[in-house]
């Protein structure tokens, strides 16, 4: 069963608290002593959704696992904002290795902790999209095929942000970045195959494989507590705007994410044993261009050399999306 | 942390030392913003603050918060129009917050459980005549002796209420409800004299050595309309006619009953026609559309089987039948004579043409400005007289309960002052919270609860209340769809939302803080702030 | 206790003695054996708690050692040749943090072209990775340093390689004692580790350094090899007391004493080395050996003291810095500098060459004589490389050098029909 929001309440689980919620019923993210696992300090931009998505994962994961938690890091945005020498932000145990072997380090960690007969201490690892999808796509999916007793967090920002917006495997189609550049006959990151990562997870068959974005703090900590309820490998793919790389404003950081899920860019979706077990259903479609244009990445898409048949495509693939996973309900579907 | 590897290995959370609040060229910062439905409301109620209470199920704080400034709110959940509903931020979403209904409960609740008003001030030891027991006068004694200020009402008519008793008919009204708010607002120590009219309104103050007064003497006198009639014709106002049906001897006005006008007092005696047995047709020169009465008020009255002849005038009235004249609109929208003529049968003909104020009491005092048949008052609801304070029905208004309490409320407020020598400043008003300050996406989808209505056969045969009301389960269903423009609900989102950890939560009630250590002013607490209780404004840099 | 074994699986025999709490292996020729073993040892439950992973790679196999060895486990891997290549990033890594995880590398050729043979390349190309690097002799101080080299990390926190040359010790059987439980706990002690991630007391490792202290940290790292010149003679010496044996140590002479000649090497070709050099002794030649243990750090001092007394010095060495010549080289002849010692450079056995005892008398015999070139290759075939060398100069399009080789060798297909 997935995430079902609480009714009935003014605000239901939209919102991160709601004083008229049970305690229990309460998120990770509304408590006063929730662990602020990067705290204050860190060196993320003005609205980073990548800062953000990692307390929220980190925090929750925290939470289930009654604080005992390590943390291991790719290189990375968020690597490099939070452990500049000779400030910290991490409240948690945090190694950070490589760009490309977070999934291995975090396969280390969990053995030792296996072999040391800590069973309670649990283990994160956590990458950018860069380092999730491509450079330690191998590394990955070993920890995946070995089910190792893992968690890993990718936060999908779409793009190599660190070393200045280059373009990853997990670019959408038409997106500026520095080395998709809005130029020629076809501006933009090119029309690929694609490469799903989730489902390339799931692929492996692994216990829990999930999808969620800032803009759903509810579903995005019923997911990572769910996940740390489980034991075996697990994968969550965060969709984290970011206004530096999207050229979007800093506060539309949750609503360029809640526009992705949406409008369907951004599947928001569940999965265990490699099969879906729930999707969050959009609640309000949107069309793509209410997505696109609030973000500089896409402008060579409108204005005056505007490419709608660009824009269709987009819309066609977040159509394929709302099709595939079943994203709208029926009577919205059809009404 | 001194064996560790130098450098690379660092110490836990040590980048609080890093203030990052230098980035910031703009800085959030909590604000109240004036919620729509208050800016709405006549009686400058404080909804969203009452719903917030109710929200939480303390229905007595919310009753409490409601009565600081009206104190009819039974009455009021019945037969106010409200006009909150009708600019409530919810509306846009959905439907707006059935804030009536929910009035209605509370105030029922509170007649259930005998809550009383907090006591009332220190004595200060001014008496204030108050002139007339309708909402308005009710609404100022209630004010004033809050204040500590000693308050007499003198009434003219046998019982309290004004129009609330002798004009809205009691199956939208029911009398026991009004009985019990007035004895509140007595039980405060207000005097009411009854069967006392003042005629003259110095020589009253003198009598009873007031220091003020405050006059509420409503609209009382039909108008009548040039209608060529016939001595057997039975023309009477609606008004009157719906007076005596508070009294011994009902009004005999046969089966087929005409009513002239097109307002809400023309649909009352109407409905009230019909309730008698009567066969009801109302006669109105205008479309249903330009009709002044609410529309929801037409339509009860069409549910209930009374008719309506739309663009007519009444031309003749002779005994047992009128003569129509079938009008067109022009243009502009006025109607238009046609020529075209057509008969009906009608044993009686009832007037419903507005009401113009018995000004009466007021001769021979120095000062005062009349104009259009009403007293001119200043925005202090002071009279040309320094000391006599008017308003509801009688002053320029829309002439409606709740605009008559809000008189009443803001009259006390400035009688207040000038007893004390002073003169009253209202707190400024916050900027309103429109709907583009909200973020609606926080707001679960919940469609507007429906009051339940009497069965169709009791509507037409009985004074029965013909709207109920909600139950508790479905009263805190509907306060809860409140949007709390413009006010913290203390929802978190900014405690959560914030990148940089830099909102401080204080604590149930308390609220939250910025942390203008970290703040580095993204503006994302603001644009996820769903009620739109966060502004941002620029560092001077 | 004293078996006939083969060097892989006494190795592994040794490995499991120290109680490594995490393996990680990845095959490859001619570490396999080492691995296999060892996961046959934790499969049967002979070797417990012990975590063996089977990784995707040998990247990963190291970077499951850094997660584990952070979390305070006592970590193996094994690799060789194109797997260090592989993991060299992580391989970097694990110093830069560290980590006293121990490796061992069965030495094997890099390729282009690729090969499975012996040779040094592949550790040493590692060389500046702040990684030590101990060589063993035979499979008895493999095993023995293998013992040492899990005391050494864990003392300093910094990792180790210990490099046996592939097949010719990997794979060779031979009379191996391999010590008890009871020696091997009495000597290493349980792993304390320096720093370690624990919910308990955490801390953030691995951050960003820049300008402002990335000197230092190197600076750090190198202390530590400084340390580890006076802990590895330590360490052989307490060995010693444990074990009653010889092994280990920086550096170790033979037949030195009165040596005029000096020959230098590091690895099993030290046995060839002094079999010859016996054979010089009897014919009166007045040559010596200095057996190089430890690699890295570099024993400049003791490296020095052994052959200031010579007149001559022949570093013989399994590897190439191509465009320059000796890599092992360059580092004796900085030990020796200043005292005007004649040193010649012989690069032998590449890619699993056989180094013969005849060879290495000509080799010998021309040094003493000073005959020898500054860089020699040994039994390098000069007419194949001379032929090839020719046909490039003639041709642009000259065809694939292996095949062209294979031809002049009379060895290919197309030559016996061509
Ligand atoms: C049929 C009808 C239905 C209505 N329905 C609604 C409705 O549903 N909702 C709504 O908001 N409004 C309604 N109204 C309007 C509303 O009733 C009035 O606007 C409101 O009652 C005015 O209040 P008031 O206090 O100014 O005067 P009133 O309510 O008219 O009260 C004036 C009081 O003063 C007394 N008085 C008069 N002269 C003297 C004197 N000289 N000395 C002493 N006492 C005196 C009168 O006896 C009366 O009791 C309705 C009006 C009518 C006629
Ligand atoms: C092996 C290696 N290649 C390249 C880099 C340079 N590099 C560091 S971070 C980064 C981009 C990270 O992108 P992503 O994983 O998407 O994380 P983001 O910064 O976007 O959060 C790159 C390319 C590196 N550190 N290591
Ligand atoms: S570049 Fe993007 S991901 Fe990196 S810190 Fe800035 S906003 Fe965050
Ligand atoms: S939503 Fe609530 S606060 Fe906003 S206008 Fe409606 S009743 Fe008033
Ligand atoms: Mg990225």
């Amino acid at each position: 069963m997935s995430f079902q929001p609480v009714k009935f309440y003014q605000t239901g689980t939209y919102t991160v608290g709601n004083r008229l919620l049970a305690p229990d019923a309460r998120s990770v993210q509304a408590g006063e002593l929730r662990s602020n696992s990067i705290n204050s300090g860190h060196r993320a931009c003005q609205g980073c959704g990548e800062a953000l998505g990692a307390r929220y994962a980190i925090d929750a994961a925290m939470a289930e696992s009654n604080n005992q938690l390590i943390a291991v890091n790719a290189t990375g945005c968020l690597e490099v904002f939070s452990t500049p020498y000779p400030e910290s932000s991490w409240q948690v145990p945090w190694i950070h290795s490589l760009f490309g072997n977070a999934p291995a380090v975090a396969t280390g960690v969990a053995a030792a902790m296996k072999v040391k007969g800590k069973n309670n201490v649990r283990v994160v690892a956590q990458g950018g999209d860069g380092g999730t999808t491509d450079i330690g796509f191998g590394c990955l999916s070993g920890m995946f095929e070995r089910n190792d007793d893992v968690l890993y967090i990718c936060y999908d920002n779409e793009a190599y942000m660190n070393t200045g917006v280059q373009r990853s495997s997990a670019t959408p189609p038409t997106a500026r970045t520095a080395t998709t550049m809005p130029v020629g006959p076809e501006p933009g990151n090119v029309f690929g195959q694609g490469k799903n990562v989730p489902e390339i997870a799931m692929a492996h068959g692994i216990p829990y494989v999930a999808t969620a974005t800032v803009a759903d703090l509810r579903d995005l900590e019923y997911k990572v507590r769910k996940a740390m309820k489980m034991h075996g490998a697990r994968y969550i793919q965060i969709f984290v705007p970011c206004p530096l790389g999207w050229g979007s404003a800093s506060h539309d950081t949750i609503r360029l994410a809640r526009l992705a899920k949406e409008t369907g860019m951004f599947p928001v979706f569940e999965a265990e044993h490699g099969e879906v077990t729930g999707v969050l259903k959009i609640r309000n479609k949107q069309p793509i261009e209410d997505y696109l244009k609030p973000q500089k990445r896409f402008a060579h898409l409108f204005g005056k050399h505007a490419h709608p048949e660009m824009v269709a495509h987009l819309q066609a693939i977040a159509d394929r999306n709302i099709r595939k996973y079943g994203l709208l309900d029926e009577e919205k579907a059809h009404g | 942390m001194a064996n560790k590897p130098f450098a690379i290995t660092l110490k836990p959370g040590t980048s609080l030392a890093n203030l990052t609040g230098s980035w910031r060229s703009s800085r959030p910062v909590y604000l109240n913003r004036l919620p729509p439905c208050n800016n709405a409301c006549p009686a400058g109620e404080n909804i969203q603050g009452w719903l917030f209470h109710a929200e939480s199920g303390d229905y007595e704080q919310a009753w409490r918060v409601l009565v600081r400034d009206n104190p009819l709110p039974s009455v009021m959940g019945r037969v106010c129009y409200h006009p909150c509903e009708t600019s409530c931020n919810r509306g846009q979403l959905d439907e707006a917050v059935g804030i009536n209904s929910v009035e209605r409960f509370l105030g029922d609740e509170a007649i259930k459980r005998g809550w009383k008003f907090d006591a009332p001030a220190a004595s200060t030891g001014k008496k204030v005549l108050v002139v007339g027991a309708g909402p308005s006068g009710l609404s100022a004694a209630y004010h004033l002796a809050r204040m500590g200020h000693q308050v007499e009402i003198q009434e003219a008519g046998p019982l309290a209420g004004g129009m609330m008793r002798f004009g809205i008919p009691k199956y939208r009204l029911p009398r026991d409800v009004l009985d019990a708010e007035v004895q509140r607002i007595l039980d405060l120590g207000v005097t009411l004299k009854l069967n006392t009219k003042v005629e003259n309104i110095e020589q009253s103050m003198q009598l009873g050595a007031f220091d003020a007064a405050f006059l509420a003497v409503g609209a009382h006198i039909g108008k009548r309309a040039m209608i060529p009639a016939g001595d057997a014709s039975h023309i009477v106002d609606a008004v009157s006619v719906l007076r005596s049906m508070e009294g011994e001897d009902k009004p005999m006005l046969g089966r087929k009953v005409v009513v002239y006008g097109g307002g809400n007092t023309a649909i009352d005696v109407a409905r009230t026609v019909k309730r008698m047995g009567g066969e009801p047709l109302i006669v109105y020169r205008r479309t249903r559309d330009r009709a002044p009465a609410h529309d929801f008020e037409i339509e009860e009255a069409l549910q209930e089987g009374v008719m309506i002849k739309w663009l007519s005038t009444i031309k003749q009235a002779e005994a047992g039948e009128i003569t129509v004249e079938r009008m067109e609109l022009d243009d502009k929208g006025f109607p238009q004579p046609t020529g075209e003529f057509e008969k009906l049968e009608a044993d009686s003909v009832v007037l419903a043409l507005g009401q113009d104020v018995d000004l009466s009491l007021l001769q021979g005092v120095p000062g005062l400005d009349v104009k259009d048949g009403v007293v001119q008052v200043t925005p202090d609801m002071m009279t040309g007289f320094p000391g006599i304070f008017a308003g509801g029905d009688m002053v320029p208004s829309e002439r409606t309960v709740t605009v008559g309490v809000g008189h009443g409320k803001k009259a006390a407020r400035n009688i207040d002052a000038w007893l004390r020598g002073i003169t009253y400043v209202p707190e400024p008003k916050h900027e309103i919270a429109t709907f583009d300050k909200l973020n609606p996406w926080y707001y679960s989808d919940a469609d507007k609860t429906v009051r339940p209505m009497l069965d169709i056969i009791r509507r037409q045969t009985s004074f029965d209340e013909v709207q109920g009301g909600l139950d508790e389960t479905n009263a805190l269903f509907e306060a809860r769809r409140c949007l709390s423009c413009g006010n913290c609900f203390e929802c978190d989102n900014c405690y959560g939302v914030c990148p940089d950890n830099a909102v401080i939560k204080l604590g149930p009630g308390k609220g939250f803080e910025f942390n203008y250590d970290y703040c580095k002013g993204c503006g994302i607490c603001e644009a996820e702030c769903p009620c739109g209780s966060i502004k941002m404004v620029p560092e001077d840099i | 206790m004293l078996k006939q074994i083969e060097g892989s699986k006494a190795v592994a025999e040794a490995i499991a003695l120290c109680r490594p709490e995490v393996i990680c292996a990845y095959p490859i020729s001619p570490q396999t054996h080492i691995v296999e073993a060892l996961g046959e040892m934790v499969k049967a439950g002979d070797l417990t708690p012990c975590e063996f992973i089977n990784v995707e790679s040998e990247f990963a196999a190291m970077s499951v050692a850094i997660g584990s060895s952070a979390a305070g486990a006592r970590s193996y891997t094994a690799t060789a040749s194109q797997g260090l290549l592989f993991m060299v990033e992580a391989v970097y890594n694990a110093a830069g943090l560290g980590l006293p995880i121990v490796m061992t590398v069965a030495n094997r050729a890099i390729g282009a072209p690729i090969n499975i043979w012996n040779d040094h390349s592949d550790s040493l190309s590692q060389r500046d990775s702040g990684w030590m690097q101990l060589f063993a002799e035979t499979n008895q101080e493999a095993v023995d340093l293998h013992i040492q080299a899990f005391k050494l990390a864990e003392e300093l926190s910094m990792p180790i390689m210990v490099c046996m040359d592939g097949f010719i010790l990997t794979h060779a059987f031979e009379r191996v004692d391999i010590p008890t439980q009871e020696q091997v706990d009495g000597y290493l002690p349980p792993f304390d580790p320096r720093q370690m991630l624990d919910p308990a007391e955490p801390v953030s490792i691995g951050a960003m350094v820049g300008p402002e202290a990335f000197m230092e940290v190197k600076y750090l790292a190198h202390a530590k090899q400084m340390q580890a010149l006076e802990l590895i003679p330590q360490l052989a010496a307490e060995f010693k007391q444990q074990f009653g044996r010889d092994s280990g140590g920086l550096v170790r002479t033979y037949r030195a004493d009165d040596a005029e000649t000096m020959i230098v090497a590091m690895g099993s070709v030290l046995g060839t080395v002094k079999d010859t050099v016996d054979e010089l002794r009897e014919q009166g030649h007045k040559i010596g050996v200095l057996g190089i243990i430890s690699y890295r750090p570099f024993p400049l001092k003791e490296v020095r003291a052994a052959l200031v007394n010579c007149k001559r010095f022949v570093v013989l060495e399994k590897s190439l810095a191509v465009g320059m010549g000796g890599i092992v080289a360059t580092d004796v002849r900085m030990a020796v500098s200043g005292t005007g010692l004649k040193g010649y450079t012989a690069i032998a056995g590449l890619g699993g060459r056989n180094i013969t005892k005849a060879s290495l008398h000509k080799l010998f015999l021309e040094a003493e004589q000073e005959q020898l070139p500054p860089v020699t290759f040994v039994d390098l075939d000069w007419d194949v490389v001379n032929k090839q060398l020719e046909r490039e100069k003639q041709n642009r399009h000259s065809g694939p050098i292996a095949e062209n080789i294979l031809y002049d060798k009379g060895m290919s297909s197309s030559a016996k029909f061509g």
